[in-house]
C-alpha cells in the first residue's frame, strides 16, 4: 500500500515536471508580452511530431535531436509572431489578452487540422532501445527515459531562470515586464524583447513535446489538454516566477496522481481543473506569486 | 426592428415552416436541422459573449446538461415538452450556481475559467456515463425527421426573437454599457452583475434547450459528446465570423459554417475546420465586426455615390 502510493507519487512528480516545463513557456510569453497564447499545447504537439519524425525517418535519438526541435520551434515562433501576434502586441493590455486568446483558439484549430491532414489521428510515441529500462530504488521503479527527461526539464527551467536573472538581455526582459514604456525610453528594443520571449516560449513547448512523445504519446487533439495543464500550473505558480511555476507543475502532478490513487484514474484530470478554478477565484495571484498592483 | 426586417424575418420563417412539405430528401432536411441547431447555439452564445462581452467557453456544459436531462427523461417516458423544459431549467440552475463565482473573473480569466469548468463536466460525464445512448427499438421504428426539424426551427426562432427583444430594450442598453466600460456603467447606476447574470441565464436557457433538441434529434451518441469543448468553440467562431454583438451575425456565421462544412466534406474531408479557423483568426485581427461589418462597409460605399450625384443639380 505505502509502496504503491509512493510509486504513484513519484510518477506524479515526473509528469508534474513536464507540466511545469509546458507552463514555464506559457508563463514566460504571458508574463512578458501579455499575449495569452492558448495554442501552446499545439506548439508542444509540433515539437513532439518533429522529434517523432526525425527519429522514425533519420533514426536520430530524440534526446540528441532536441536542438533540432528547438530550432524548428524557434522558426515556427518567428513565423507566428511576425505574421499574427505582432499585430496584437501593440494593443492595450485588456485587448491584447482577449485578442491573443481568440487568435490562439483559431490557431489551435488550424494547427490541429493541419497535423490531422498530414499525419492522421493516430497516437504516436517513440520507443527507443532503452525505453523499457528502469532503475529500482527502495522498491520504487524509476524509468530511465523519465529520469533523463526530468534532468532536461531541470536544465531548461534553471537555465531560463539564470538567463532572466543574470544576463543583460534577461535584465532587459525584466525591465520590460516592470514598465515597457520606461524600458523603451532607456533604449531597450521592446519589440525585440517581445519577439525573443515569444520564440523562447515556443522552444520550451517544443522540448516539452519531445519529452511527452518519449514517455507518453502524442496525437492531433492533445493540444487543448496540455494548454489547460499549462494554464492551471501558470495560475498555481503565479506569474513572473519561473521556479514557482515549475513547483506548481509538480503540485499539479502530485494532485493528479494522489487523486488517481485514492479516487480513481478517471478523475485525475478533474482534480487539476477543480484546483484551477478554486485558485482562479480565491487566489488569482497564484500560490507563489507576487501580489499584483 | 424596422418594418422591413420584420417582414423579411416572417417570410423566411414561413418558408422554413413549409419547407418539409416540399423537401422529401432526408439529407437536405438533416442539413437544415443542423443549420437551425447552430443558429440557435450561436445566437444564444452571442447574448452573453457578444452583447454582454463575456466570452464564455463553458457553453458546452449548458448544451450537454440540456441534452443529458432531456434524453434520460424523454426515453423514460416523460412527454417531450416537459423533458425539454427540464433540460433547459437544469442548464439555467447550473448557470445560476456558477454565475457569481465566474463573474468575479474578468476578461480572459472568465474565458479560461469557464473553459475549465466545461472540461470538468466533460470528463465527469464521460466517467459516469460510459456507454452509448441509443433510442429504444420502438422509437427507432417510428423515427421521423419532420418533428425534429420543427423543434429546431422553434428553438432557433425563439432564441432569435428573444435576443432581439432583450437587446433592443432598456436592459440591452445596460448590457452594452457594461460591455464597453463596466466601471463607467456602474457609476451611472447600471448594476453590472445583474445584467451579466441575466444575460448568462437567458443564454444558458436557450443553449440547454438546443441541447434538448439535439438529444431528441440524434439516434445514438455518447452522453459525453454534447459536453465536448467543440460545442463552445464552434458557436464562438460562428458568432465572431458573422459579427459579434449583432442580431443577424450569428445566423450568418452558422449558415456559413454548415454550408462550408457540407461542401468541404464532399470534396476535401475535414478541411472545413482549417478554413474556418483561418477565417476566425483573420476576423479577429482585421475585421472585428465580422461579415456584418464588412457588408455595412460595402453598403456605405454604394450609398455614398448616389448622394454625390444628387448634389450636382444644386451646384
Amino acid at each position: 500500500m505505502i509502496q504503491s502510493l509512493s510509486q504513484n507519487l513519484v510518477y506524479g512528480i515526473l509528469i508534474g515536471a513536464l507540466y511545469g516545463l509546458a507552463a514555464v513557456g506559457l508563463s514566460l510569453v504571458f508574463g512578458v508580452t501579455k499575449l495569452l497564447n492558448v495554442s501552446h499545447g499545439e506548439l508542444l504537439m509540433l515539437g513532439g511530431y518533429a522529434s517523432f519524425w526525425v527519429f522514425k525517418l533519420l533514426g536520430i535519438d530524440p534526446f540528441v535531436s532536441i536542438p533540432l526541435t528547438i530550432l524548428f520551434l524557434l522558426l515556427i515562433g518567428v513565423l507566428l509572431y511576425k505574421v499574427i501576434f505582432s499585430r496584437i502586441v501593440t494593443f492595450d493590455i485588456e485587448n491584447k489578452i482577449k485578442n491573443s486568446l481568440l487568435v490562439g483558439f483559431g490557431l489551435s484549430i488550424v494547427l490541429q487540422n493541419v497535423v490531422l491532414l498530414l499525419w492522421t489521428a493516430d497516437h504516436r510515441s517513440i520507443k527507443t532501445s532503452y525505453s523499457g529500462q528502469a532503475l529500482t530504488m527502495l522498491g520504487i521503479r524509476l524509468p530511465v527515459v523519465r529520469l533523463v527527461s526530468l534532468g532536461i526539464t531541470l536544465i531548461a527551467v534553471i537555465g531560463l531562470h539564470f538567463f532572466l536573472k543574470k544576463t543583460y538581455f534577461g535584465k532587459a526582459i525584466r525591465a520590460t515586464v516592470e514598465n515597457w514604456e520606461a524600458a523603451s525610453l532607456m533604449g531597450i528594443n521592446v519589440h525585440k524583447v517581445y519577439l525573443v520571449s515569444f520564440i523562447v516560449g515556443c522552444a520550451l513547448a517544443g522540448v516539452a513535446g519531445t519529452l511527452v512523445t518519449l514517455s507518453y504519446s502524442i496525437d492531433p487533439s492533445m493540444g487543448l489538454e496540455w494548454t489547460l495543464k499549462g494554464l492551471v500550473v501558470m495560475v498555481l505558480g503565479g506569474l513572473g516566477n519561473m521556479i514557482g511555476t515549475f513547483v506548481g507543475g509538480i503540485i499539479l502532478g502530485l494532485t493528479e496522481s494522489a487523486t488517481g490513487f485514492f479516487i480513481g484514474g478517471n478523475y485525475r484530470e478533474i482534480a487539476g481543473l477543480v484546483l484551477f478554478i478554486l485558485v482562479l477565484i480565491f487566489k488569482p495571484q497564484g500560490l507563489f506569486g507576487i501580489k499584483e498592483k | 426592428m424596422k418594418k422591413k426586417t420584420i417582414i423579411i424575418v416572417t417570410i423566411i420563417s414561413l418558408v422554413l415552416a413549409f419547407a418539409p412539405l416540399f423537401i422529401k430528401n432526408t439529407s437536405t432536411l438533416t442539413i437544415l436541422c443542423n443549420v437551425l441547431l447552430y443558429i440557435a447555439l450561436a445566437t444564444s452564445w452571442n447574448i452573453l459573449g457578444g452583447f454582454a462581452g463575456q466570452v464564455s467557453l463553458g457553453h458546452s456544459a449548458f448544451f450537454g446538461l440540456g441534452a443529458l436531462l432531456t434524453r434520460i427523461t424523454w426515453i423514460a417516458g416523460v412527454p417531450l415538452i416537459f423533458s425539454l423544459l427540464l433540460g433547459a431549467i437544469v442548464a439555467v440552475l447550473f448557470s445560476l450556481l456558477i454565475g457569481s463565482p465566474a463573474f468575479k473573473l474578468k476578461g480572459a480569466y472568465f474565458t479560461i475559467g469557464t473553459l475549465a469548468l466545461g472540461q470538468v463536466l466533460f470528463a465527469t460525464v464521460g466517467n459516469i456515463f460510459s456507454t452509448s445512448s441509443t433510442l429504444p427499438p420502438e422509437a427507432l421504428r417510428n423515427y421521423d425527421l419532420t418533428p425534429r426539424y420543427y423543434l429546431f426551427l422553434v428553438v432557433a426562432l425563439l432564441a432569435f426573437v428573444t435576443t432581439y427583444v432583450l437587446t433592443s430594450s432598456r436592459f440591452g442598453l445596460g448590457l452594452k454599457a457594461v460591455r464597453e466600460e463596466e466601471d463607467a456603467a456602474e457609476s451611472l447606476g447600471v448594476n453590472a452583475f445583474k445584467h451579466k447574470l441575466l444575460a448568462l441565464v437567458v443564454s444558458a436557457f436557450f443553449t440547454g434547450l438546443a441541447g434538448g433538441a439535439f438529444a431528441y434529434f440524434h439516434v445514438g451518441y455518447y452522453p459525453q459528446y454534447p459536453f465536448s469543448p467543440v460545442w463552445s468553440l464552434d458557436p464562438q467562431m460562428m458568432t465572431f465570423i458573422g459579427g459579434t454583438g449583432t442580431i443577424i451575425g450569428p445566423v450568418i456565421g452558422a449558415i456559413f459554417f454548415v454550408v462550408l462544412k457540407q461542401y468541404m466534406s464532399l470534396n476535401f474531408g475535414e478541411f472545413h475546420l482549417l478554413i474556418f479557423g483561418t477565417l476566425f483568426i483573420l476576423v479577429v485581427l482585421f475585421l472585428p465586426t465580422g461579415l456584418v461589418g464588412l457588408w455595412s462597409k460595402v453598403q456605405k460605399i454604394k450609398l455614398f455615390k448616389p448622394k454625390a450625384q444628387e448634389q450636382k443639380p444644386n451646384v
